[in-house]
């Protein structure tokens, strides 16, 4: 008894996720909801991978296409891709990605750090690897999604 | 938090309410109200304030209220006519009141001498106890606060029988008999016996109801006003009676050969001591009666009287407090009430279904009441004007002892409401328009007398709504604005040219211009370097306007509109690139179809357009939000002439109007951040984001000052 309470304490649940043929997965507990693809309202001025603004139950979201953002050919919306709707640093932002494949549930350690051979981009979003069943999930850190305002002015 | 904090934090609230209530009240004495009902009110203002400080233990407050209360006592009990100067001094005191609870709220120490010349000048007006104070003790403020507030003629008994009937008020107020009884014994050795025999069953008890009584008899060496300052704070809110044993005895000495044996009598003395009092809560009895009652009534006509605590005709309109997150969140989920029924509808019409069907008929009924709904949801948050210019007369006497000008100022419409987030801006354009009234608008009392006015000036503001916006009026019987010298202050400092040709008005609407002020020195009052181009622009970021009348020797009145709140917004939908964009309204000007051949190249990529024989700035859209080729043919679309906060006009090009609507403003801070060119966002009937123009922003922008320098004032939109 006291050992699954251990051992359930340790692991973690993550979604996972496909964004041009790869997996990705993100921690669970950010995830507020899933919801699919609706035409968005595009921001003057804003960076490629934004890919504007949408309304959820009244909150004005801004929508990332993951893809872009990650250094992949940009996504070309329908309305079978899917929107995460994610939390991140007290902001509520929708992640645009193919479509959700799985919940997984790890061990902590069972995420690896990613090996030295990713390119710059794609080493800033992912922090770590995991493996599950012969599949290679990229684990990725959703603080750096949305840009800083004070990268993006320089 | 802190759950003291809180308390505290409420307490200071309740403090600041209390403080208007005892300026308006002494403000309607001023008036010439005389009657009980509006000195009660400023006297238990005063009271609840020093209460609720002493359970705090702030103890200059305290002091000062006391001080106060004293010299209120006096008035109320026709020892002293509240004659003008009376009320004057009695105003300074309620301003030293505020300071005090300010500072202790801010946690400073206010200047000693500050609140002791108060205090002295209150209690030479004389009052039962205050007077002969002040001769034998330097501190006035000393002296006062431990005089008995009775003059007993007779020497302190030694032995008394405390009577004390809490009333469910008492209960509610958090305050609890065992403290009240711990405090007595701390008096004295005492013996309490209890009366328990209002309580009903248990199936007919109020569970907030109070229906026990103690009799507590007490021996002390203490003073009786030691006694009744036990329950100084409650006693609104339950009934005592504090006499001396002998006295008791005298009266009805079974109760005390055998107190046991006769509890009931004594009991039901007591209740018909109870049962005559007709408004028990209405009129606080802070002096406590030690006067005999007569015991003559029958105890059938003294029945228990149960909770008739409830429903004071007297008694203001219950309130509640509520967070305002939770109305804000509210009026969020309504707003989005509205635009899903918007939806809806129209998927419904989409679906082909007759407009006479069941299906339409019970869509267009829950439209009606969702708007409804709307509606009262904005009137929780919607505030009377009045929390804005009860801030008012004492800015007034404060800059009328300043200039040394006599100021009488009157206040019309207080209950007109507006929405929080308008009221929350309306203070300091006030503040600023009644300081200039008086320091610039009224002559000094020499001049006036001279001119054949009466010496006081009279500054007036109203409020009133008028066609969907809140109109606030501050006008004032002065000389009026002297255009001489507007004009030539204005050529002087070459804003407008010297042989420029203005009309009254536009001469009068030079004030409002950046960098124009024409105190010849500059005073401490309204000349801090804010003129009134600051609150003109105050103003327009609420999306107001501001204007002038003014006629020479009769005086000026300024005029201020505003929207009735900052959480929706007119706009003129427009079209630009495919996208809708919302235009606000209080920008616009007018609308025109731009002629080819009014529109001309200016340098490599400017355009200008020839509007009545002015030339204009002619903005593309679509090209400033980067969404359009700039090299675009401009005829086909519409123009809108616009104004920017700071005056300056502009023409911007977009593709089609759509109409206009009114559209609730959500924030694109609150999960992105600031983006150029956009002053917020709106949720538009079919549930998809609209954009609202920064027109300030792309003009400015459009001018090449600074693009699209960041933070600009957005607006001053607060976000729905």
């Amino acid at each position: 008894m006291l050992d699954t309470i251990v051992a359930s304490a340790k692991e973690r649940e993550l979604i996972a996720f496909r964004i041009a043929e790869q997996e990705f997965c993100v921690d669970i507990m950010a995830v507020r909801e899933i919801r699919g693809w609706a035409p968005v309202t595009p921001l003057p001025h804003s960076p490629s991978f934004l890919r504007g603004v949408l309304n959820l139950r009244g909150a004005v979201l801004p929508i990332v296409d993951l893809a872009a953002r990650l250094g992949l050919p940009a996504t070309n919306p329908t309305a079978r891709h899917v929107i995460i709707v994610a939390q991140v640093n007290g902001q509520v932002i929708g992640l645009l990605v193919d479509a959700v494949s799985d919940i997984l549930t790890i061990g902590d350690g069972s995420i690896q750090p990613p090996p030295e051979v990713a390119s710059g981009r794609v080493r800033t979003f992912v922090q770590g690897l995991v493996a599950i069943e012969g599949r290679m999930v990229s684990f990725i850190s959703l603080d750096r999604v949305l840009p800083r305002p004070e990268a993006e002015a320089a | 938090m802190d759950p003291m904090d809180a308390i505290r934090q409420t307490f200071f609230q309740e403090c600041e309410e209390q403080l208007a209530e005892l300026e308006s009240g002494l403000l309607a004495m001023q008036g010439g109200a005389r009657d009980s009902e509006t000195v009660n009110a400023v006297f238990r203002a005063v009271h609840s304030v020093k209460g609720g400080a002493g359970a705090f233990g702030l103890d200059d407050l305290v002091r000062f209220a006391h001080v106060f209360e004293t010299t209120l006592e006096a008035v109320r009990s026709d020892q002293l006519v509240a004659d003008a100067h009376v009320l004057k001094v009695m105003l300074r005191a309620a301003d030293v009141l505020a300071d005090l609870v300010r500072a202790s709220r801010d946690g400073q120490v206010l200047d000693e001498s500050h609140a002791s010349a108060s205090a002295t000048e209150l209690a030479s007006l004389g009052g039962p106890a205050a007077g002969p104070a002040i001769a034998d003790d330097a501190d006035p403020l000393a002296s006062l606060m431990f005089q008995p507030m009775m003059v007993e003629a007779a020497p302190e008994p030694d032995r008394w029988i405390v009577r004390f009937r809490p009333r469910a008020e008492m209960y509610a107020k958090a305050n609890d008999a065992v403290m009240l009884l711990r405090e007595l014994a701390r008096l004295g050795p005492t013996s309490v016996s209890l009366d328990a025999s209002d309580l009903p069953d248990l199936a007919t008890l109020e569970p907030e109801g109070a229906y026990l009584a103690w009799t507590v008899q007490l021996q002390t060496d203490q003073p009786e006003s030691s006694i009744q300052e036990v329950f100084e704070f409650v006693d609104c809110d339950c009934d005592v009676d504090i006499k001396p044993a002998d006295a008791v005895m005298a009266e009805e000495p079974a109760a005390e050969v055998d107190p046991n044996a006769d509890v009931m009598a004594l009991i039901r003395s007591l209740q018909a001591e109870v049962a005559p009092e007709p408004e028990p809560a209405a009129i606080p009895e802070p002096i406590l009666v030690a006067v005999p009652i007569p015991m003559a009534a029958p105890i059938a006509a003294a029945a228990p009287p149960p909770p008739q605590v409830r429903e004071e005709a007297v008694a203001p309109k219950p309130t509640i407090r509520v967070d305002l997150d939770r109305v804000d969140r509210l009026i969020d989920l309504v707003g989005e009430l509205v635009i899903n029924g918007a939806m809806l509808t129209q998927r419904v019409g989409e679906a082909g279904i007759s407009r006479a069907s069941a299906v339409t008929v019970a869509l267009d009924e829950l439209e009606h009441l969702t708007r409804e709904i709307q509606d009262s949801v904005m009137a929780i948050r919607a505030q009377p004007v009045k929390s804005v210019f009860a801030r008012m007369p004492r800015l007034a006497r404060e800059v009328a002892a300043m200039t040394g000008k006599q100021v009488r100022l009157t206040s019309e419409g207080e209950a007109t409401e507006v929405d929080k987030t308008v009221i929350e801006h309306l203070a300091d354009p006030l503040t600023h328009m009644i300081r200039n009234a008086i320091d610039h608008g009224l002559e000094s009392p020499d001049v006036r007398r001279a001119a054949g006015k009466p010496e006081e000036g009279t500054v007036k503001l109203q409020a009133l709504h008028r066609s969907g916006r809140i109109v606030i009026e501050v006008s004032d019987d002065g000389a009026g604005i002297n255009r001489a010298k507007v004009r030539e202050s204005a050529i002087a400092k070459g804003l407008v040219a010297p042989d420029a040709v203005l009309s009254d008005e536009e001469t009068d609407n030079l004030i409002f211009l950046p960098g124009f002020s024409t105190a010849d020195k500059v005073s401490d009052i309204s000349g801090r370097g804010v003129g009134m181009d600051v609150v003109r622009r105050s103003i327009q970021a609420l999306g107001g306007r501001i204007n002038i009348a003014s006629r020479p020797g009769k005086g000026s009145t300024f005029t201020l509109s505003l929207p009735l709140t900052l959480a929706v917004l007119d706009g003129m939908v427009v079209t630009v690139a495919e996208q809708t964009l919302i235009v606000p309204l209080t920008a616009i000007i007018e609308t025109l179809q731009p002629r080819a051949a009014d529109i001309h190249e200016m340098g490599d990529a400017a355009r200008v357009i020839a509007i009545r024989g002015t030339y204009l700035p002619l903005i593309g859209v679509g090209a400033a939000l980067g969404w359009a080729d700039p090299e675009r043919s401009v005829t086909g679309g519409v123009a809108l002439l616009i104004e920017g906060e700071d005056g300056s006009r502009a023409v911007l090009l977009v593709d089609a109007i759509q109409g206009q609507r009114q559209v609730v403003i959500k924030s694109l801070e609150a999960n992105y951040r600031r983006v150029p060119g956009v002053a917020a966002a709106t949720i538009l009937g079919d549930g998809r984001v609209a954009l609202i123009l920064d027109v300030d922003a792309i003009v400015s922008d459009a001018r090449g000052d600074a693009p699209f320098a960041e933070t600009r004032a957005e607006l001053g939109l607060a976000y729905a």
